[in-house]
């Protein structure tokens, strides 16, 4: 590893292109710290932006034209208002809200926190809408005919109405998925030590924004087109010919 | 093409009936007015904005000193939220104006870059494929940094010197990932319509400019216009960013008047005063873009 390196070293010296996150450890350190928190934070905003978007859209089955309203109201507020205000709002307004109310002295949950919270938000709402569109792409005949076999409402959905349905979402599910990737950079806004938030304390130390900028991108073009190839794949193989294109 | 027949003449080939969708109503102010003025929202909003105003009216009562209720701040604070200091352009209306620019920049750079995905000449073909991916995958906020930390504040054209102001770069900015999602959907749209269109535009003798010009376009703006139009929802949601990049616009104006009053019981309602402004003028182009949807629907 060494070589690479010096190699590095060698570059900055012979045609003053600084990439300090290669051969300076300090900043190689960070950089990669930072890039691992881009990704866990896009893992776990990803997975409970799941499960928030299956709790809406099985609410939103719910007989309770409230319990259906409340919902739809949370779908609309959260795709309708700014992302970086929606985020602004839970880390700065809702948890001194919070903090005053249960008397927790320096905030509620760390900036990390609320930015998993208000991502998760964001994204979930859009994932309500997918999964709605792909459970009511499901024919009924097929329900009926379950149930006419004897499956229980239970069977119905697990055997039935799910296999199908996330195979209709899946596209937009995937694309949604990826937005929510782009979206973590607005974490940056309250200091999540993510891969942008670190890049810009590197280039103000070591005053190597143009270097730093292009790293940078080309760090979220290879996270976002690794999970396009993994997603594509996996759309591709487990297609249902004839069935919602 | 579309045949050339009065809705009205009788025929007696049944295929060729005119083509009416039951039920369908005609596009008019009226819609437009049942869309903005959904009347539930509006009861909704009106009682809540009472409980709240009595609440607070009562709440600064209670308290001893003589402060200010939160509906009085929110008042005096709203012009400069809403237009900006005085003689500048800022504020809310700043992230309209940005949003507008991008809008026109990126429609306009998408379609070539569309039109350039379909090009005969392989080249071309390819670059306008990677050009698109290559913004379609990027985050936004990188893409603003990476124009306003890069591009030169001032230029020199002819000798005269131009200041660019920052808010011309967002809007530029912003406008690049508009770009190749604009060129997805316009790819898109041509790939949708039927061959049958290109094969006859051939046999009537069009040029394949005339073709993609005066035929494939022309029945894709109906395919385009509800993606569009939530782009441009999309896009506006994003314009806060800017104020991350020290552009005064209606998120970062907001932030300073919190700053200024430095109380922290203010923070819930500014922040709600504001995403409300971008809730009430997005709303209605999402509601539109869920109606063109099921109009425009292509029921194959």
């Amino acid at each position: 590893m060494d070589v690479v390196w010096e190699w590095f070293q060698w570059l900055n010296s012979e045609h003053g292109i600084k990439l300090t996150i290669f051969y300076d450890e300090w900043d190689r350190n960070r950089f990669f710290g930072g890039i691992w928190t881009t990704i866990h934070l896009s893992l776990v905003c990803m997975a409970l932006s799941i499960f928030i978007g299956m709790g809406g859209a099985w609410l939103q089955m719910s007989q309770f034209i409230w319990i259906r309203r409340i919902v739809q109201g949370y779908i609309q507020f959260f795709r309708n208002t700014p992302p970086l205000v929606q985020l602004y709002f839970f880390y700065f307004a809702v948890d001194s809200a919070l903090a005053s109310v249960t008397g927790i002295e320096g905030g509620v949950f760390s900036s990390y926190g609320w930015a998993v919270i208000s991502l998760s938000f964001f994204a979930g709402a859009f994932n309500v809408e997918i999964f709605r569109a792909g459970i009511e792409s499901v024919p009924k005949s097929m329900v009926e005919a379950a149930d006419s076999l004897g499956f229980t409402s239970f069977q119905v959905f697990c055997y039935v109405t799910m296999p199908l349905a996330y195979r209709v979402c899946l596209p937009a599910l995937n694309n949604n998925l990826i937005n929510l990737i782009k979206t973590t950079t607005v974490a940056y806004a309250i200091a999540v030590p993510e891969t942008l938030y670190i890049s810009n304390q590197i280039w103000s130390d070591e005053y190597n924004v143009p270097e730093m900028m292009n790293i940078v991108w080309g760090v979220y073009i290879l996270l976002v087109g690794v999970l396009v190839t993994f997603m594509h794949r996996w759309e591709k193989s487990i297609r249902v010919p004839g069935f919602g294109n | 093409m579309k045949l050339h027949q009065k809705p009205n003449m009788p025929t007696d080939l049944p295929v060729l009936k005119p083509f009416v969708v039951a039920g369908s109503k005609t596009w008019s102010m009226e819609t437009f007015g049942t869309i903005t003025a959904d009347r539930r929202i509006l009861i909704a909003c009106a009682i809540f904005l009472m409980a709240w105003l009595s609440v607070d009216v009562v709440y600064a009562q209670l308290q001893s000193d003589s402060s200010q209720s939160a509906f009085a701040t929110l008042v005096k604070w709203t012009p400069l939220m809403l237009l900006g200091p005085p003689g500048q352009l800022g504020g809310f209306v700043l992230n309209i104006v940005v949003s507008f620019i991008a809008m026109a920049l990126g429609t306009f750079m998408g379609l070539w870059l569309g039109l350039g995905q379909i090009s005969l000449n392989p080249i071309v073909r390819r670059s306008s494929w990677a050009i698109t991916q290559l913004f379609r995958n990027s985050p936004w906020l990188v893409l603003l940094f990476y124009i306003m930390l890069l591009m030169p504040f001032r230029v020199t054209i002819g000798g005269v010197e131009f200041d660019i102001p920052g808010w011309w770069k967002a809007a530029f900015a912003l406008s690049l990932p508009i770009m190749a999602n604009i060129s997805e959907i316009v790819r898109g749209a041509i790939a949708s319509i039927p061959t049958g269109q290109w094969e006859s535009a051939e046999s009537l003798a069009f040029s394949r400019t005339q073709t993609i010009w005066q035929i494939i376009l022309p029945q894709c703006v109906k395919r385009m216009l509800p993606p569009w139009m939530n782009w441009y929802c999309i896009l506006t949601m994003s314009t806060p960013l800017v104020s991350i990049l020290g552009v005064s616009d209606g998120m970062s104006l907001t932030q300073d008047a919190l700053a200024a009053e430095s109380r922290s019981e203010f923070l819930i309602p500014m922040y709600l005063w504001l995403m409300s402004w971008f809730f009430i003028y997005s709303y209605p182009i999402a509601k539109l873009t869920r109606r063109l949807e099921h109009r425009f629907a292509v029921n194959e």
